[in-house]
């Protein structure tokens, strides 16, 4: 009997080819309009798919043997986190406000993201670009599900991590994030791809992303750690592949250009503002700080990101409008939201405070020109009120920006003493706004956002749990007196405290 | 600008007046204020006067400012749609003119306790 003779091994180049490029093939009883429907309508011209690049060149049989390898890692560094009482290595229990945060507000958006990219991948013409999107969306389904596996261990101790779905629905300052991917979802798969895998992705990922994992790790946190280490060879591909996928867009057709430059106009704007929130954690919410929102800003928003504009000016691309204006809320926006989130802590599933001397000092130091000037004298106002037992609470409802859904708390570009405002009248209909570029977002597109759900809005018309606090509270599964109010006194605060000191001592 | 899409693409919006069961919305803010984050939102009927509309809907929220109770309706500097405006305090938000989603925005030079 002969011996069979063995296949050659496949070269990547060559597995690539016939595991992606050659999966696809031409329509024989339908037409390609039929079976791609949402191709063309955004104005976006694509002449030759084939040109679309995939850096990585991976191949599902390789995606899969990666993932599961992380995936076993992770979940063997959790359940040694859980067995040995990790919550216990935090610094503080105030750390975990940042944490439930990003529970209620991040994870529920890589599930979206996952969702998009199923349908980018379906939508989209190309073979690669469909294998690339399939990928991309498994990725995010694996983040939903890291996160939220990761995070599930302090839900057994402490409040307000427990409601997180329901509440990236009905909590006010979730309907941040839900509208940001409900309007990526809603857009076309170009425009998806531009906003998620560019705009998100690329250009801002890395202020996401950085901070928190290594806030998580200054902290303590394994278990955040773990699922940020995980994710992270994930977030470099799909930042590799946002870049590839916007100069594919760019050098296939001029008409192309401005298409694509007034989506990075958009989501370059968007996503700063949920962002927004992250300088809030960095400055206000970690016992033990990595850098400011300031120097996070100097190195990846203008050191990096000038570098990719410059890079990108070749096709005809600038730097996104709202960019001058970020710059200049650099050193303020992280201390006027969270001024807001403290007055605001009573509807807030995690724990507001009011900051010690020593963390006066170190803002004092990151934020010289404002700090002191701007900020200082209300914390010190709020300190009197607090200290006299009758604390800051604003039980008035905060206006809210129709585009991005925050409270208009951010001031003017050129005046921090005054709150930003900009309003239109569209079909005899008055709309508000946060900012110009919110503004301009809303002029582009007024039939979409006038169907805006603003939290608020809805709170006073009376379809968020029948009006009154209490009711609302219900309809937000907020329970009150533990998940929210100030992290002094807080139930938190006292199992923490309790917990570390049975940890060390004979007491029970 | 329009929104491109496939298909006719026209939907009521979801603020509109007819959601407030007689009420309407108004916003409010308060000029170098900054203890209260973002302007307020308030509701009233079109047909409260203007004066009353202030002191029910719009002083119990403001009174946590040490401000607030200095604070003289009278002599107060109203702008809206960025033009100085002169609201009747016996007249009511209709009569006004202060239309459902209104902003309004008051000064107070000279009180400034905290932010000055």
């Amino acid at each position: 009997m002969d011996t069979k003779a063995r296949q050659p091994k496949l070269g990547l180049r060559e597995k690539y080819r016939l595991l992606t490029r050659d999966l696809g093939w031409d329509p024989t009883y339908q037409t390609r309009e039929t079976l791609y429907p949402y191709a063309e309508y955004e104005g976006i011209k694509i002449h030759d798919w084939d040109k679309w690049e995939d850096p990585f060149r991976l191949t599902m049989d390789a995606y899969w043997k990666y993932q599961s390898e992380k995936d076993r890692k992770f979940y063997a560094i959790l359940d040694a986190h859980a067995q040995n009482n990790g919550h216990l290595n935090i610094t503080d229990a105030r750390y975990l406000s940042a944490i439930k945060l990003f529970l209620q507000a991040i994870s529920p958006g890589e599930y979206t993201s996952h969702q998009g990219f199923s349908r980018a991948g379906r939508e989209l013409p190309g073979v690669g670009t469909q294998v690339a999107c399939q990928m991309q969306a498994l990725d995010e389904l694996r983040h939903a599900q890291t996160q939220i596996h990761a995070l599930s261990n302090y839900n057994r101790f402490y409040n307000g991590f427990h409601a997180f779905v329901q509440q990236r629905d009905r909590m006010w300052y979730n309907s941040v994030p839900r509208s940001f991917f409900d309007d990526a979802m809603t857009g076309g798969p170009f425009e998806f791809v531009v906003a998620i895998a560019f705009a998100f992705e690329y250009v801002l990922t890395n202020l996401l992303f950085v901070p928190f994992m290594s806030g998580a790790a200054y902290n303590g946190d394994m278990s955040t750690v773990t699922f940020g280490f995980s994710a992270q060879s994930d977030e470099a591909r799909h930042m590799t592949l946002g870049l590839e996928s916007i100069k594919f867009l760019l050098e296939q057709d001029p008409a192309n250009v401005p298409i694509v430059q007034g989506w990075l106009d958009k989501w370059f704007w968007r996503g700063l503002r949920l962002l927004s929130l992250v300088g809030t954690m960095m400055d206000y919410m970690l016992p033990k700080r990595v850098m400011s929102w300031a120097e996070a800003w100097n190195i990846y928003g203008e050191e990096n990101g000038s570098a990719l504009f410059k890079d990108l000016a070749r096709y005809g691309i600038r730097k996104p409008k709202g960019w001058e204006d970020a710059s200049k809320g650099r050193d303020h926006i992280s201390h006027q939201f969270m001024l807001g989130l403290y007055q605001w802590s009573f509807g807030t599933a995690f724990h507001g405070w009011i900051p010690t001397d020593e963390e006066f000092a170190w803002l004092s130091e990151k934020y010289p020109d404002t700090f002191d000037r701007y900020y200082r004298p209300r914390w010190n106002e709020l300190r009197k009120l607090a200290a006299a037992g009758t604390p800051f609470k604003n039980y008035g409802l905060p206006m809210l920006c129709q585009t991005c859904q925050l409270p208009c708390l951010f001031t003017e570009p050129d005046d921090p003493t005054t709150l930003c405002h900009r309003e239109v009248e569209y079909k005899g209909e008055r709309y508000h706004f946060c900012s110009s570029h919110c503004q301009e977002i809303f002029d582009h597109e007024p039939e979409k956002y006038v169907q805006a759900w603003l939290p608020m809005n809805q709170l006073t018309q009376g379809t968020s749990g029948g009006g009154g606090l209490e009711n609302w509270m219900k309809y937000v599964n907020l329970v009150d007196g533990q998940d929210n109010g100030d992290f002094e006194g807080s139930q938190d605060q006292r199992n923490f405290a309790q917990w570390k000191h049975n940890s060390v001592s004979n007491q029970a | 600008m329009a929104i491109i899409a496939r298909k006719p693409y026209d939907f009521p919006p979801a603020d509109s007046v007819e959601h407030y069961h007689g009420d309407q919305l108004i916003y409010m803010c308060w000029g170098h204020h900054l203890m209260f984050a973002a302007p307020f939102m308030t509701m009233a009927s079109p047909k409260t006067s203007f004066g009353e509309f202030l002191k029910t809907a719009l002083e119990p929220i403001i009174a946590l400012d040490p401000d607030a109770a200095k604070v003289d309706w009278t002599k107060v500097e109203w702008t809206r749609r960025g033009k100085a405006f002169k609201p009747a305090l016996d007249k009511s938000l209709q009569d006004n003119g202060i239309v459902h989603k209104e902003y309004l925005r008051f000064d107070t030079p000279g009180l400034n306790t905290v932010c000055g």
